[in-house]
């Protein structure tokens, strides 16, 4: 467990790395850690899909982030501190710790035994079930295709929303253009 | 950054690239094909394509790539993926639901032919993953440019 936590510790530092320093680049760069981490992370818990998803998709969020911070001017302007924010995020924290701790007064129960037993069906049954001997496949696309169908959907409306919001060229009603002609 | 995104990077990058870009795009099919058997899926596999084809674009700038890949036809394809996989799931309604596994029986598990319509899912998926990041990569390029050439 010992690595895990300073996975998780360099991550918290790459995150406020991300926050705190000037260069674009190198923000995008303290990301990337986190990024790596996690998928780090998955790979230590056992969870090699998940674990490759994340890393490729880590990849196309820098690159894309590269590529769209590279060269570009962010105006600065100089800020006071916010006293405001500060308390309500104090606050919020205390609240949160509060909660956990009426919650979890009982105790949590132990790693790797979950409270759910469902999750002891699919390792027994997805092989005769489906005949797919990579589970979690066996899941996200047939016991739970409805989720995959969800996911896909969301993908579909982020995809449409860029494409749509980010276009260079735009459509004009053919009358407006007829009256700019004129 | 206009002039630079059309002349591509230095002769060391596009060396490199034109040896492991086909690497790479082949990886992402394995990925997609084996997504049933190993690690991976059709998403995991449909990103590893995109990202070969990022990395063309990126080493040899944009007019390369758009021959092979515009971004019209990134719609078309996510298009198509998004039919592909709503299609296997309502010919499931003929055999007893929404996402039935219609051919389960035919092959034995561990084969690459098994796991009725799963692997089809995982190709469909990966269609409309691959296409559908590497069509939002390549517009966030175009604005760039399209800022650029108005400074």
């Amino acid at each position: 467990m010992t690595e895990l936590y300073v996975l998780l510790g360099l991550m918290i530092a790459g995150a406020i790395i991300a926050i705190e320093v000037k260069n674009l680049l190198s923000a995008v760069v303290a990301v990337g850690i986190v990024g790596l981490g996690l998928s780090i992370i998955f790979l230590l818990l056992k969870a090699p899909d998940v674990a490759l998803t994340q890393i490729v998709v880590e990849i196309a969020a820098v690159i894309l982030l590269i590529r769209a911070t590279l060269h570009r001017e962010i105006a600065q302007k100089s800020c006071g501190t916010r006293p405001f924010g500060a308390i309500m995020g104090i606050l919020f924290l205390g609240l949160a710790v509060i909660a956990a701790l009426v919650t979890f007064s009982s105790g949590l129960s132990p790693f790797g035994e979950p409270l759910m037993t469902v999750s002891e069906f699919y390792p027994l049954n997805a092989i005769a079930g489906t005949g797919a001997t990579n589970v979690v496949s066996s899941i996200i696309l047939d016991y739970r295709a409805y989720d995959t169908l969800g996911e896909a959907t969301v993908l579909f409306t982020a995809v449409i929303g860029v494409l749509t919001v980010m276009r260079s060229v735009g459509k004009k009603k053919e009358e407006d253009l007829q009256e700019n002609n004129e | 950054m206009s002039k630079e995104h059309d002349r591509g990077m230095t002769v060391i990058v596009k060396t490199v690239t034109r040896l492991t870009v086909g690497l790479i795009f082949l990886y992402g099919i394995y990925i997609v094909l084996h997504g049933h058997l190993t690690p991976g899926g059709g998403f995991a596999g449909g990103v590893i394509i995109a990202l070969s084809f990022m990395n063309l674009d990126l080493a040899f700038g944009g007019k390369i790539s758009a021959k092979i890949f515009s971004k019209g036809s990134t719609g078309v394809v996510e298009a198509l993926g998004a039919v592909m996989f709503l299609a296997l799931a309502l010919i499931g309604l003929r055999y007893g639901g929404f996402f039935d596994n219609f051919l389960h029986p035919d092959g034995d598990p561990g084969q690459l032919v098994s796991a009725g319509i799963i692997p089809l899912e995982n190709i469909a998926i990966s269609l409309k993953v691959g296409a559908g990041l590497f069509g939002i990569f390549l517009t966030i390029i175009v604005l760039q440019k399209f800022e650029s050439e108005k400074k």
